[in-house]
């Protein structure tokens, strides 16, 4: 029977990236998927004719720009286009529009407070600062502060180095920044409702906190640390849907000679001397490898497809308590036509970018009361995008596609398991708050996929549906993530990596997971690297 | 300017000012940019002839887009000296004085101009929007805190002829005015204020009025003018006019401190030659503690004014000291009135001490050919150009 030098298990964006890596260093290497299509959480389907949803993660920021240019996902079909714009309505129907210029966006927010408009501007050096501290960590595997090997030691000290150098009063606001809630965050700099509420949304998105639960200030990173062509903080729609960049891996991962078997889920790892030997799907099917790196999570990669027998008793531990909590659902919505939005030009750039329809924190805060006493927000916070306005290719001329994050929504309905029932009513009380701010939107309504943790664990195959496969809480960042000791992308087991974004830098569509798995493999094949280094920021 | 709900409407980044549509048919080159979110003009026509008017007749500049905010209420004076580095309790009513204010860092945060209108009554002219560090700042202050940027229209209207042109406008009691003096004057339905003040070290003055008046002020203005070669000067001239007069620009020659990403890029008023600004005699002002702290402790930079040797200005040119690079130069400019080579330089400590040995690595390019020369540089000890009309009072009539 063939033997593979490498097998990586899920071909999602990560998983890809961790493969297209190993290819390109020369090695025979296999991804098996489970489903019938690759992507993971970064995938576009056709769902309705013609039309594309981008049906988990639907823009992009983070995708590291080293591993876009040295795998060429360009030439693979790639293209990044940025957008902006979009507004939250008040409950009055006045709204805030986030436009993405800086003089239109200081005088809109004037219209609420001066004060604020001017407080934006130390806002954004502020978090810009933060930002700058964890970029050059990205491409790069966590120190472990415990060994004292060589190379650790140097990371610490280049860790210790970045973080001195933000000066006393910079160490004092990060050290605060990343334990401190959203809410807190900004009562520090903003006097209105409606601004607070506008930015607080990138700290709780995916996440099973409130905007008040200590940790959400650093999750609002990782919506500002990604860039578009450098420009820090700006997003962007994958044209074609965020199935493009699982495609252009997928194509750089085959130029490289690449394998990849689609409905090969896997049942578990061969596991021989502590060393593993390949992996059996669950079909009976069994692939054989030295290398096999998980790109599930880690409570999926550790209690599911991992014999207990072959783990040492303190990673089941570690795993079993691993935070995965599912808190988003996702509605992805095929549209007749544009619909209109109350007091909105449809020309203008107001529909180019996120909806939001809450306007303040007590709203937000209350939304996650719901999630805490089991049932989804019944007033929630959702992130709606009409990505057909900025890139054509997802419907046909004149037909557009929605789609709608929803914060919050619950792994399980008072305790039970989700019904088809409740998912229907989950949507319906999504499409009845769009429908507040927008009148015609109901009648335009073609097709739509509604997505609850349920749905999101079943098909995607992420642990509760939790969108960065494990919450990025300070207690599971860095050389914590995902567990102390194992952060190293390394198991426990010989031959054992992870690549996904249960590991260090964590979720987004950002591929630098993957990046840093394969070069610590290639390190311990003692190959040459091929994985680049990050760009350094100025 | 238009209503911010207006604005809202047409969607515009960049709006006109209270003055554009009077100015347009000047704006010959077109040459407009975005200063803080209003139209101004890098030039009108021709930069040259714009700052040859502000040095032989008047240029006029649209100040609308400058930050602006009135401060007012019983504790004003004194909550304006806690924020300044200087004694405000020293500032007269119908004054004006040039200021900076520091962070808790000492810092410095910005620079501008505070106006003292009345008793109780200031006006704070600032480089950035300043409105969150006013308010954060006023806490325990009797203070009430305006933004007036846009509810005031103003021209800078500056040079040897510029009070001729004013005299002749019908403003008048003028010529008492000496600088840095405020005097109002009865204007149609309401008043024009002047102030002698300006960014050119030269005579000059600047105008405020209503926005309901601004179109009538303009007119007159420029009526007066028409025999004292006037005309409207673009940003171009301006910035070299205030390098000739040895005026730093924030945003420039330094960083106002709230936008410093990277460490260490702010400067102290120690740093940037301003100590003078500073008056350590004030019990309490934000940054004092930190001040004294680098005064005994000693500056990370020096900042100098320098004559640079030959007449290609030193544009972001490195400075050596005795062939190691020392600092860098912050603005340059060949000075046509003063026939200097100006450029500001920051200079790391110590090295900063010793300016006997300067030198300014400059590169120029003449048709695709670059040539690279090392021009020695001698610290100046006063700004290029400083002449006796810019205090003469009464001014010259011509």
């Amino acid at each position: 029977m063939k033997k593979y030098d490498a097998i990586v298990i899920g071909a999602g964006h990560n998983g890809l990236t961790t493969a297209a890596y190993l290819a390109k260093s020369g090695l025979d290497v296999l991804v098996l998927e489970r489903n019938d299509y690759i992507g993971g959480a970064t995938v576009s389907r056709e769902l309705h004719p013609e039309t594309k949803y981008s049906n988990c993660s639907y823009v992009c920021s983070l995708l590291r720009p080293e591993i876009v240019r040295d795998l060429e996902l360009p030439k693979y079909g790639l293209q990044v286009v940025p957008y902006g714009g979009g507004v939250t309505y008040q409950r009055d129907g006045n709204y805030y529009t986030n436009y993405d210029d800086h003089d239109r966006q200081y005088r809109e927010i004037a219209r609420f407070s001066k004060r604020d408009a001017n407080a934006y501007e130390r806002y954004t050096a502020d978090v810009l600062k933060q930002t700058r501290l964890i970029r050059p960590f990205l491409m790069r595997t966590p120190p472990d502060p415990t060994s004292f090997k060589a190379k650790d030691l140097q990371e610490l000290a280049y860790l210790a180095s970045k973080f001195t150098g933000l000066g006393e009063t910079g160490m004092a606001d990060a050290l605060r920044f990343w334990t401190m809630s959203i809410g807190d965050f900004l009562d520090e700099y903003f006097e209105s409702d409606i601004i607070k509420a506008h930015m607080a949304g990138g700290g709780i998105i995916g996440t099973a906190l409130g905007v008040y639960s200590p940790g959400t200030a650093y999750v609002l990173l990782h919506h500002y640390m990604g860039d578009v062509d450098g420009s820090v903080g700006a997003w962007g729609f994958a044209r074609g849907g965020m199935g493009a960049v699982s495609n252009a891996l997928y194509q750089a991962f085959m130029a490289h000679g690449g394998e990849l078997k689609t409905g090969a889920g896997v049942d578990h790892l061969i596991v021989k001397n502590n060393q593993t030997k390949g992996v059996v799907c669950e079909n009976g099917d069994e692939y054989y490898a030295d290398v096999v790196v998980s790109g599930l999570d880690p409570k999926r990669t550790f209690l599911d497809i991992i014999n207990e027998e072959d783990l040492p008793e303190d990673v089941i531990k570690k795993a079993k308590n691993f935070k995965i909590r599912g808190s988003s659902g996702k509605v992805n919505i095929a549209l007749d036509g544009l619909p209109t939005f109350n007091g909105i030009d449809p020309r203008s750039v107001k529909m180019k970018g996120d909806f939001h329809f809450i306007d303040s924190l007590e709203r937000m805060e209350r939304a996650y009361d719901d999630w805490k006493d089991g049932t989804w927000s019944k007033d929630p916070f959702v992130d709606l995008l009409i990505p057909t306005l900025v890139d054509p290719t997802m419907a046909p001329t004149g037909k557009h596609m929605m789609t709608v994050f929803v914060q919050y929504c619950p792994p399980k309905v008072n305790g039970e398991e989700w019904t088809d029932a409740d998912r229907d009513a989950f949507g319906q009380t999504v499409i009845d708050q769009i429908a507040q701010y927008s009148p015609d939107f109901k009648s335009l309504i073609a097709h739509a996929e509604v997505r609850t943790p349920r749905e999101l664990e079943k098909e995607v195959g992420l642990t509760e549906g939790n969108i960065f496969q494990g919450e990025l809480t300070f207690d599971q960042l860095m050389f914590n993530r995902p567990f102390p000791g194992y952060a190293q992308y390394r198991g426990p087991i010989k031959g054992m990596y992870m690549c996904a974004s249960g590991t260090h830098p964590g979720g987004g569509v950002m591929a630098a997971p993957g990046a840093n798995a394969a070069r610590e493999v290639l390190l311990d094949l003692k190959r040459k690297n091929v994985v680049p280094e990050g760009y350094a920021d100025d | 300017m238009l209503d911010l709900n207006t604005v809202r409407e047409q969607d515009l980044i960049v709006e006109p000012t209270h003055f554009t549509e009077r100015l347009k048919p000047y704006a010959k080159t077109n040459d407009w940019f975005n200063w803080k979110g209003y139209m101004a003009c890098n030039t009108f026509e021709c930069e040259g002839k714009e700052y040859a008017a502000i040095r032989s007749g008047t240029g006029v500049f649209d100040i609308c887009p400058m930050s602006k905010y009135d401060i007012t209420g019983p504790d004003a004076m004194e909550y304006l000296n806690r924020i300044m580095t200087r004694d405000i309790a020293k500032l007269n009513v119908d004054r004006v004085t040039y200021v900076i204010w520091c962070d808790d860092n000492g810092y410095i945060q910005d620079d501008g101009t505070l106006f003292r209108l009345s008793e109780n009554h200031y006006r704070l002219c600032s480089y950035e929007h300043a409105m969150d560090w006013l308010m954060n700042c006023a806490e325990g202050f009797d203070v009430e805190i305006k933004d007036t940027t846009r509810d005031i229209a103003a021209l800078a209207v500056q040079g040897p002829t510029s009070f001729g042109v004013l005299e002749a406008m019908g403003l008048e009691g003028l010529e008492n005015l000496k600088p840095f003096g405020i005097m109002r004057v009865p204007f149609k339905s309401g008043e024009i204020m002047i102030s002698r003040t300006g960014f050119t070290g030269d005579l000059g003055y600047e105008l405020w009025t209503t926005p309901d008046l601004a179109g009538d002020m303009f007119d007159e203005l420029f009526e007066a003018g028409r025999l004292r070669a006037l005309k409207p000067m673009g940003a171009i001239a301006l910035d070299l006019a205030r390098i000739e007069a040895g005026f730093v620009q924030a945003g420039v020659d330094f960083l106002t401190s709230e936008h410093v990403i990277r460490t260490g890029r702010q400067r102290t008023p120690l740093e940037l030659d301003m100590e003078w600004l500073v008056d350590f005699n004030k019990p309490l002002f934000n940054g004092r503690k930190a001040l004294l702290k680098q005064k005994e402790e000693g500056p990370r930079y020096r900042f100098v004014k320098l004559d640079v040797e030959g007449n290609k200005p030193a544009h972001n040119s490195f400075i050596f000291n005795k062939g190691k690079q020392v600092g860098t130069v912050t603005s340059a400019a060949w000075c046509p009135t003063a026939k200097t080579n100006v450029a500001f330089a920051m200079l790391e400590w110590p090295y900063g001490r010793d300016t006997d040995n300067l030198e300014a690595e400059i590169y120029f390019q003449r048709e695709l050919g670059w040539t690279k020369v090392m021009a020695k540089c001698k610290p100046m000890k006063g700004p290029a150009f400083d002449p006796a009309r810019k205090r003469a009072t009464p001014p010259s009539r011509i």
